[in-house]
């Protein structure tokens, strides 16, 4: 038999899942229970350089430095940079295929220094630009992770 | 080799879940401390590796997620993924290249949050031998049969191992399973896999490392108490399972003699003051005892016997306690040359050896011992 | 006493999108014997080989354990690295400095990926923090479509421009037998792919590929005795800047301005442009082509597609970029950025057949990956001071 007629086999890696519980630590926890309970989005200070970071962690990369104080941050914010997701991939939160298209965003929230990513709504595409206002759609059963917040839409502010 | 020294260590206590840690807190943590040691700011250190692993981190790139807590902002920074010590000679190369004077060596791992046994599955070849359920246990008990049936070491002599170490935890505050046992306790422990009883296997951990290497300039400017880099040595034996002799460590053997001809040693068991090593199972230490020529072939179970290896003994062997009572894989090597620093300085406590001038530090990767790496570190 | 170092020799398998003949060892194994046949060095010759790859893509852990039959390693040091996109970069950095160390004369520096054996995205994805990022993340794609949109807005950069990119490499690739995508296209045709992540579509974007590659370094000490046109590392530079990709600035490649300006400075570069003579980028997609020019200082911020237009960038340019065909046309990710520097040493070695660059003195390679990281490494014909 010829190379090219040759069968040649592939092996699935079975039906374990890898599973994995992953400590959101306490920063982050405040700031996911502080959503899920409050609708409210937190950040946090670096005493050095007053940059405020969201999500809250425990330390400023640039200063090398622990942070420790919290600032409420407001729900809405400005879209620095954003796509439009066409193409379909497996999602590893579920295992399925995540539905396109979606939009997807990096959002200066205001009173903030960095970015937060999340899902922006598309409907109306004309409206999504860089620059635009956009504000936190909350989720209406919310359970203490980033599905928390539905999407950021676009408002007229 | 140029002088090279580690001039700070720091790591947090070794527990079996942090609950509230994240990897970077943990890092954080040990960097902090290191730092402190070394009386150092972060912008003394001008490179870091990090030793992460993308199955124990469950995530690709794992070294994302603690580059801002080794301090990588705006300064050259690698990972090697394998068990600490392979990261800390990666980072000596860096100054030993005259690229680099201070090289921060970070290592983390939380086994608290994954199911170790598919962890270490995923270690074994995906078509012939994943398949059969081989882990870290099963195969290190394969290990462990053809090792005692070739030299006719005893359950109670691997027993002992662990008597002694989970002992030696008692004076380390980092450590995890401080325990008094006897050799009863042992072996009447859980059959995990035969030989191995729950008591001969280190436990899962969650902890992490952080150690500051720097050329002789550096530390001289910042320690007063350097301890020098005397050799280093790793090597790695065939892959497959049955393509190796499990009863012998030769890549050890290997390893260990480039690392003694840096350093000098002709005698390590008369030169080398205290020996930190990975036992990962209780019979792992009287093979690796053997693999570093600190006794014949065949003779670790008596040397284990002999009260040699106790704290009080000629060559004391893993006076923290060892990976049988406190094990994060991959920060596991590096809290080994942790541990021998603090003995070389003087300032290790409670399990202080009087008198170190010399010690060993070692480190492995892969199933069964496949792959060794030696460190000599002395006054 | 520290070494200086050069590479004497690379290796790499035929890029292909799958490789159902060989399981991964098998791969590792084939550009290994190449770069071996290359130095006409035997394995007994190597005393270290330093291996990386990205372990979700294939599912193996301790890749430099399993990979010991093909790479080389049986009873020699042996150690893996890993940092993502820039692994194969990584890899030559670590190169470079294990045997400038002087602990070791030759070392086997190995990337591969075997990305057909896994969902690509899906892989990625569990790269970023399982809490923050991983939720919403759309793989590399998506981080680049962001980049692409900001630089769009910033500069007034058009799809076309990007396009011009790809129509370049694409027809690099058709002179190098080793890449995966050998086919010419045009500006139309890239435009009218189909759109993945706005503005990126799919000719926009590199492929995954099956692939693997060996670049053999070695000391000053042996350098010459083994090649005759051994290639000096000047220097290597990296930045790994961001934990998070809410962090990341996507104003420019912030990490690779950062490495590159270290480099010159190192290497005494003062005009990248006139000085450098060849890169071989990492650039995973169109845009990258034109923004991270403008990072590395080859010209000012929003001038890059003028460069490209105007031909600077291509083979017969002033800076030919990607003579190899670049990520755009091969992208096994592992080796990627291994294979930037196996193809710059290929082309100082005057090895490069039908996509030689007459007379490269010297050169650049880069590595991208992770959360927007950057590493680069600078070559010369002549020995460092």
């Amino acid at each position: 038999m010829s190379e090219k007629e040759m069968e040649l086999l592939t092996k699935g890696s079975g039906e374990a899942e890898q599973p994995f519980r992953y400590s959101v630590g306490r920063w982050g926890s405040k700031f996911l229970i502080e959503l899920r309970d409050h609708k409210k989005l937190l950040g946090i200070r670096c005493p050095k350089c007053q940059k405020v970071y969201v999500p809250p962690r425990q330390v400023c990369s640039p200063c090398f430095q622990r942070m420790e104080e919290l600032v409420e941050l407001s729900d809405k914010g400005t879209l620095m940079a954003f796509t439009i997701i066409r193409f379909s991939f497996i999602d590893p939160e579920t295992g399925i295929t995540r539905p396109v298209p979606y939009g997807y965003g990096f959002i200066k929230l205001d009173g903030c220094d960095n970015s937060f990513q999340h899902f922006i709504n598309i409907e109306d595409e004309s409206k999504v630009k860089i620059g635009a206002r956009v504000q936190a759609v909350f989720s209406e059963e919310r359970k203490g992770n980033l599905m928390d917040i539905k999407y950021f839409e676009m408002i007229d502010d | 080799m140029e002088r090279t020294a580690i001039i700070g260590i720091g790591m947090t206590k070794q527990e079996r879940r942090k609950e509230s840690e994240t990897f970077s807190d943990m890092v954080f943590e040990a960097v902090t401390k290191a730092l402190n040691d070394a009386e150092m700011t972060i912008k003394d250190i001008d490179n870091i590796v990090t030793g992460c692993n993308d199955f124990w981190d469950g995530r690709t790139i794992s070294s994302m997620a603690v580059g801002d807590a080794s301090g990588a902002w705006d300064k050259n920074i690698s990972c090697v993924e394998g068990d600490g010590t392979f990261v800390a000679l990666y980072g000596l190369t860096r100054i030993l290249s005259g690229s680099y004077r201070a090289t921060l060596i970070t290592a983390h791992s939380k086994g608290s949050e994954s199911i170790s046994s598919l962890i270490t599955n995923a270690m074994f070849d995906p078509i012939y031998t994943r398949p059969l359920g081989l882990d870290a246990i099963t195969s290190s008990a394969l290990q462990a049969k053809c090792y005692m049936d070739k030299y006719g070491i005893t359950e109670e002599q691997c027993a002992m191992v662990s008597v002694k170490n989970h002992r030696n935890a008692k004076n380390n505050p980092y450590s995890q399973l401080p325990m008094d046992l006897s050799v009863k306790d042992v072996l009447n422990s859980r059959r995990l896999a035969d030989p191995i009883k729950l008591l001969d296997a280190s436990p899962i951990t969650d902890g992490a490392c952080a150690i500051i290497l720097a050329d002789e300039g550096m530390a001289k400017r910042f320690s007063k108490h350097p301890v020098w880099i005397r050799g280093v040595g790793f090597c790695a034996d065939a892959y497959h399972l049955g393509d190796r002799d499990l009863a012998e460590c030769k890549s050890l053997e290997k390893a260990a003699k480039t690392a003694y001809r840096m350093a000098g040693i002709e005698n390590p068991f008369k030169e080398i003051d205290v020996a930190e090593i990975y036992d990962a199972f209780s019979y792992q230490e009287l093979m690796w005892s053997e693999g570093l020529g600190f006794c014949e072939k065949g003779e670790g179970g008596k040397l284990v016997e002999s009260g040699k290896t106790e704290m009080g003994g000629s060559m004391p062997i893993n006076p923290s306690g060892g990976c049988l009572s406190a094990h994060a894989v991959i920060a596991a090597g590096l809290i080994r040359i942790a541990e021998a620093v603090l003995q070389v300085r003087g300032g290790a406590g409670k399990r202080q050896i009087p008198d170190v001038k010399t010690g060993l530090a070692h480190g492995i990767n892969g199933p069964c011992g496949q792959s060794h790496c030696v460190w000599i570190l002395g006054e | 006493m520290a070494k200086r170092v050069a590479i004497v020799g690379t290796g790499q398998t035929y890029h292909k999108s799958k490789r159902l003949d060989v399981n991964g060892v098998e791969l590792i194994h084939e550009a290994v014997a190449r770069a071996l046949e290359d130095t006409e060095l035997t394995r007994d010759d190597i005393d270290l080989v330093i291996i990386g790859n990205m372990d979700h893509f294939e599912g193996i852990n301790y890749v430099d354990m399993w990979s010991i039959d093909g790479s080389g390693g049986f009873m020699k040091p042996t150690i893996k690295l890993t940092t993502g996109g820039t692994t194969g970069s990584t890899l030559a950095i670590a190169g470079y400095h294990m045997v400038a160390s002087g602990l070791f004369n030759k070392a086997l520096v190995i990337g591969w990926e075997k990305n057909s054996e896994s969902d690509t995205t899906a892989a990625i994805n569990t790269a970023f923090d399982p809490i923050w990022d991983r939720l919403t993340f759309a793989g590399a794609i998506g981080a680049l479509a962001v980049e692409a949109s900001a630089y769009m807005d910033d500069y007034g950069i058009t799809e076309r421009d990007a396009a011009r990119v790809v129509v370049r490499d694409r027809k690099n690739a058709c002179n190098n037998p080793y890449a995966h995508l050998r086919k010419e296209v045009t500006i139309e045709e890239v435009l009218s792919s189909p759109m993945l992540c706005d503005p990126v579509k799919l000719l926009d974007m590199c492929p995954r590929s099956d692939g693997a590659c060996a670049v053999i370094f070695a000391s000053e000490d042996v350098a010459e005795k083994i090649t005759d046109t051994p290639v000096w590392i000047w220097g290597t530079a990296n930045r790994h800047l961001y934990s998070y990709i809410n962090d990341v600035n996507f104003h420019g490649l912030q990490s690779l301005k950062n490495a590159s300006m270290e480099l010159y400075q190192k290497c005494g570069i003062k005009e990248p442009l006139k000085e450098i003579d060849v890169i071989e980028l990492y650039q995973p997609y169109s845009f990258g082509g034109l923004l991270w020019l403008e990072s590395m200082g080859l010209c000012k911020e929003g001038e890059a597609p003028k460069l490209v237009w105007d031909g600077v960038t291509d083979m017969d340019g002033e800076l030919p970029v990607n003579p190899s065909g670049g990520v755009i046309a091969t992208n096994p990710i592992g080796a990627t950025g291994l294979i930037r520097c196996a193809e710059v040493a290929r082309q100082m070695m005057g090895k490069a057949g039908e996509h030689q660059v007459p007379n490269v003195k010297i050169a650049i390679s880069t590595g991208f990956g992770g959360c927007m990281w950057s590493d680069i490494l600078l070559y010369g014909k002549d020995k460092p001071y």
